[in-house]
């Protein structure tokens, strides 16, 4: 199968929705000339144009609330938020607009848009630009929340997401978009709520999310010299989650390890080690373990950022402890 | 009549003193002295190369993403000699120059760009809050700190810089609003250098300009050349006088031009020709002060490479001093989350220091 990137992948998804439905157009910061800061929609005005690939000003609210309105019409509007830092500004319209407009409307209004933004650290780029916030969206009821780790998981998810009737928060990873992986050249859909297991073992179970995928399996691979076999499930989406998938794996493995890259305080994984407690409790040998950021801002220094942020290292001993 | 009324927004007029050939707009006179002109210019030119050896070090890897303030250095320059002992400068994320004025050192400037958030820590007296990386927000700000200086009854004056771009935001409308309602001491400093990142001003607001934005807010607003550092000065000394008196906010559109990249990270040819940018060298505001300043025989190539020669000197020194600064310490990234380290957090430190 050929192999492209994350941002290839993503961009073929936005295209080959935007040629099928021509409700879909997209919006947001410098994505037109520009295309976009990190690249994703290159191109794209150039075969849709300035109708369809709308540059705005630096206006979060409105981009978010605006394509709402173009939702209710029953457009399905893609709106870029450039940093998920920055989705803050408009955190009015998402959680009591968008993601409150169905039931409100007793129903009948379909918020059926896409924000997509990317979060995360590993580029220096400071406290103001790498935060990861999906804990914040998953906790408000009406919003689907979809973070996407591999090249192949990408593509299908936007598509889907831009074809789902309800509002979706899309979040990438901005050290994901120069990654390659095999995605094929046919069509094909990634149904949201299905989690995925990127690698099957039977001594741990590791659930990680977005780029701590990546970092969850180079773990695993290294943990294959102590003989042990690490399962590695992503959930892609964050909500509607894939308890399933996860709960299964616990019963197999009967031990969880939960990673992800935004702080520990009430990050997804306490969501995910409430769900094994309450649903798994007697499948599990050992106490469920988180391995996420510190509770602090994200430091400037790249040392420094690289220290709170989890590592191959950390997920390792996090391993290593969980098994005694 | 005042400059803010005879250059009220709706006359279509723009504030200028030093045309672009370094000859005075007949009627005009320099609000300042030789001397002194010549002493900002000097730092002008100690800002623009202390900016481009940012860039450079940048590209070597020794900085992180950098957005330089290369051809806004009037803007910067005229508008914080304005101000007076114990006023406030408030940044968005450009402000090498504005920050440098208010006797912060090109060490701690350089210092927070290689990654040290140290860097950012104003000594006592030099009153420049951190930067701003979300655009806009810092508005806000300006407000707050110039009410509270209201509240206490100081004289005190905030000076904030934004962009074009800013003032698509919310919060900038609110700032107008807020400081417009309680009358606060706010000068607002839009640097209209023509983009945000790709987008250029005309896509950026349908406004004819954005002076006159203030008069929805009831506040003055004026348009200045920001490449002219004599109109830029006396339209913020008027705006900082009046409103060190009682008499409010302020919003001043300096009309720029941004020479380089949005920030290292950026590729401008993806959205602007060679040819665009040409019509605008002229008007770099080096330009005109070496042709007001080599009239007076205050200026030729020589003083400029003697001046030059003595900045590369200064800068040298800060990059080696600001290098020298050990790296921080893990124990400071906890350290400055709360007033205290709350128990968790202290944990947390030990637990991550086990793995180092
Ligand atoms: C709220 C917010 N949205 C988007 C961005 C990304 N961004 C950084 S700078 C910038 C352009 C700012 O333009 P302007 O206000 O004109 O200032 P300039 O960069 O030209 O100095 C944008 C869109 C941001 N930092 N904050």
């Amino acid at each position: 199968m050929r192999e492209i990137t994350y941002r290839e992948a993503l961009r073929e998804g936005l295209r080959e929705e935007m040629k099928r439905d021509e409700t879909v157009f997209l919006l947001g910061e410098d994505i037109a000339e520009f295309g976009g800061t990190y690249k994703v929609t290159q191109g794209l005005l150039e075969e849709f144009g300035p109708a369809r690939v709308r540059n705005t000003p630096i206006s979060e609210a409105a981009i978010v609330g605006a394509a709402l309105g173009a939702a209710l019409l029953g457009m399905r509007p893609v709106a870029e938020i450039m940093y998920i830092d920055f989705s803050t500004i408009a955190i009015d319209q998402i959680a009591n607009q968008i993601a409150k407009v169905r039931y409100m409307f007793g129903g009948k209004a379909r918020a059926s848009l896409v924000i997509r933004t990317q979060g995360g650290a590993g580029r220096s780029s400071a406290a103001q630009h790498a935060q990861s916030l999906e804990a914040w969206y998953s906790h408000i009821p009406g919003l689907k929340v979809v973070m996407p780790s591999t090249p192949y998981d990408v593509k299908g998810l936007i598509k889907s997401s831009i074809r789902d009737d309800n509002p979706i928060l899309f979040i990438e990873h901005k050290l994901l978009y120069n990654e390659k992986g095999p995605v094929p050249e046919e069509e094909y859909l990634i149904p949201i709520g299905k989690a995925d297991i990127k690698r099957e073992g039977k001594d741990v179970t590791i659930v990680a999310t977005s780029r701590m995928v990546l970092r969850a399996l180079k773990a695993a691979q290294a943990l294959t010299e102590d003989g042990v076999e690490a399962e590695v499930v992503d959930p892609r989406t964050l909500v509607p989650l894939d308890e399933e998938t996860i709960l299964q794996s616990i019963k197999k493995t009967g031990r969880l390890l939960i990673v992800h890259e935004a702080s520990k305080r009430c990050g997804f994984g306490a969501e995910i080690a409430a769900l094994a407690s309450e649903k798994a409790f007697y499948d599990l040998d050992a106490p469920i373990k988180r391995v996420a950021a510190a509770n602090t801002p994200v430091p400037f220094a790249p040392k420094m950022e690289s220290f709170v942020i989890p590592d191959e290292r950390a997920i390792i001993k996090g391993v290593r402890e969980l098994l005694g | 009549m005042s400059l803010f009324e005879e250059y009220h927004p709706l006359t279509g007029k723009m504030f200028q003193i030093l045309k672009a050939d370094g000859t005075l707009v007949s009627g005009q006179k320099p609000p300042i002295s030789d001397q002194e002109i010549f002493a900002l210019y000097k730092k002008m030119l100690f800002i623009r190369l202390a900016d481009q050896r940012a860039l450079m070090l940048q590209r070597q890897g020794r900085f992180g993403t950098y957005a330089p303030i290369w051809g806004q250095e009037a803007c910067q320059v005229g508008s914080a000699y304005a101000l007076q002992k114990g006023d406030w400068v408030v940044p968005a994320f450009r402000e090498i120059g504005a920050t440098l004025m208010m006797g912060i050192s090109l060490k701690s400037f350089y210092l927070y760009w290689m990654g040290n958030e140290m860097g950012s820590r104003a000594p006592e007296g030099m009153n420049v809050m951190p930067v701003s990386v979300p655009v806009g927000t810092q508005t806000l700000h300006a407000v707050g700190v110039a009410w509270a200086a209201k509240l206490r009854g100081e004289k005190v004056v905030a000076l904030v810089f934004f962009g074009d771009g800013a003032t698509s935001k919310g919060d900038f409308h609110e700032a107008m609003n807020f400081a417009g309602v309680f009358k606060t001491p706010t000068v607002f400093f839009c640097q209209n250098n023509q983009f945000a990142i790709s987008v250029p001003r005309s896509l950026q607001t349908a406004s004819k300009t954005i002076a006159q934005k203030a008069i929805a807010y009831g506040c003055d607003g004026i348009q200045v050349d920001g490449n002219d550092l004599f109109a830029v000065y006396l339209a913020t000394k008027e705006a900082v006088e009046k409103a060190r008196s009682g008499g409010g906010p302020t919003l001043i559109e300096g009309v720029t031009y941004r020479f380089g990249p949005h920030t290292t990270a950026d590729d401008p040819t993806k959205y602007r020709t060679e040819a665009e940018i040409e019509p605008w060298k002229p008007l770099d505001p080096f330009v005109r002060l070496r042709f007001y300043l080599g009239e007076k025989g205050m200026w030729d190539e020589e003083i400029e490479n003697r001046l030059t020669a003595e900045a590369q000197k200064e800068i040298d020194q800060a990059v080696k001093d600001a290098e020298a600064v050990p790296s921080p310490q893990v124990e400071e990234i906890f350290q400055y989350v709360f007033a205290e380290m709350p128990h968790p957090l202290k944990e947390q430190l030990e637990y991550l220091k086990s793995t180092l």
